[in-house]
């Protein structure tokens, strides 16, 4: 039971960032491209960028390849397909509508400590 | 892939009989899940779930023990509701000191059924599908945080 869940946990932990996700879609729109090409269309700095690069790199979502005294970074489509684009929607709904229950009970319940 | 389940849980500062509130009562639900609800809150109760985007999906109550269990089968496929094209989410509130950890799992996606068809376009669009879900991915958080805040 190690592999599905423990995978799936980390994808989502990769993907649930949101300057990751901007890196993905960013990669996706260029096919590949270096930290510092990256860093120019992000609020983030190039080290930052590194940052995120480093952990989609370690899960699989990117790969690195030298070109010249360039890394250059692009998608791994598979994986990404691996990922799954339902495991993707449905989790981040699950986690919009918890975070959104959270909310409606914690304050009902603080009401309810107010009304008391 | 398609994985056949998906596991997220969170911590409520909330007793589990306010969250069990939140989490069946129709005119609740219509805040976290859908835009309108109609929920006859007993197993095999019939569900009615209205996206004002997407139209009416139908689920079923499968299982009412409050305040520790809710499930409900509902549809992810137009048509009529099958068990075939429906998937279950078991939802679970378990007292954890002064709140709540409440647990949900969604199963049975990869028994959906797939037209060839379907299944061809999803591999074709992959790329562009990414870039679509991310983008729903965002709003839809987006929106919770509003709609969170505004509340």
């Amino acid at each position: 039971m190690t592999t599905r869940s423990d995978e799936a946990d980390r994808l989502w932990a990769a993907l649930g960032d949101p300057m990751r996700i901007r890196l993905l879609d960013l990669l996706l729109e260029h096919g590949e491209a270096t930290a510092s090409t990256l860093a120019d269309a992000m609020p983030i700095t190039r080290q930052g960028v590194s940052k995120h690069l480093a952990v989609l790199e370690r899960d699989g979502l990117v790969k690195a390849h030298r070109s010249g005294r360039e890394v250059r970074y692009a998608v791994r489509q598979k994986r990404l397909d691996q990922a799954g684009t339902a495991l993707v929607r449905t989790a981040a709904r699950w986690d919009a509508r918890l975070a959104a229950i959270k909310k409606m009970a914690e304050q009902a319940a603080k009401g309810r400590e107010r009304g008391s | 892939m398609v994985p056949d389940a998906i596991e997220r849980e969170i911590f409520i500062d909330a007793p589990p009989s306010v969250v069990w509130s939140i989490v069946t009562g129709a005119e609740h639900l219509a805040g976290w899940f859908s835009d309108e609800a109609e929920v006859d809150l007993r197993s095999g109760g019939r569900m009615l779930l209205t996206w004002r985007q997407h139209g009416t999906y139908e689920g079923r109550v499968e299982t009412v023990d409050p305040p520790r269990v809710f499930a409900f089968r509902w549809q992810t496929r137009e048509g009529e509701f099958t068990e075939t094209n429906s998937t279950l989410v078991v939802m679970t509130l378990e007292a954890e000191e002064a709140g709540t950890r409440l647990r949900v799992v969604e199963s049975g996606f990869a028994t959906l059924p797939w037209p060839d068809e379907a299944r061809a376009r999803y591999a074709d669009e992959n790329a562009r599908g990414w870039l679509t879900e991310l983008d729903e991915l965002r709003d839809y958080v987006a929106q919770a945080v509003t709609a969170n805040r505004d509340r």
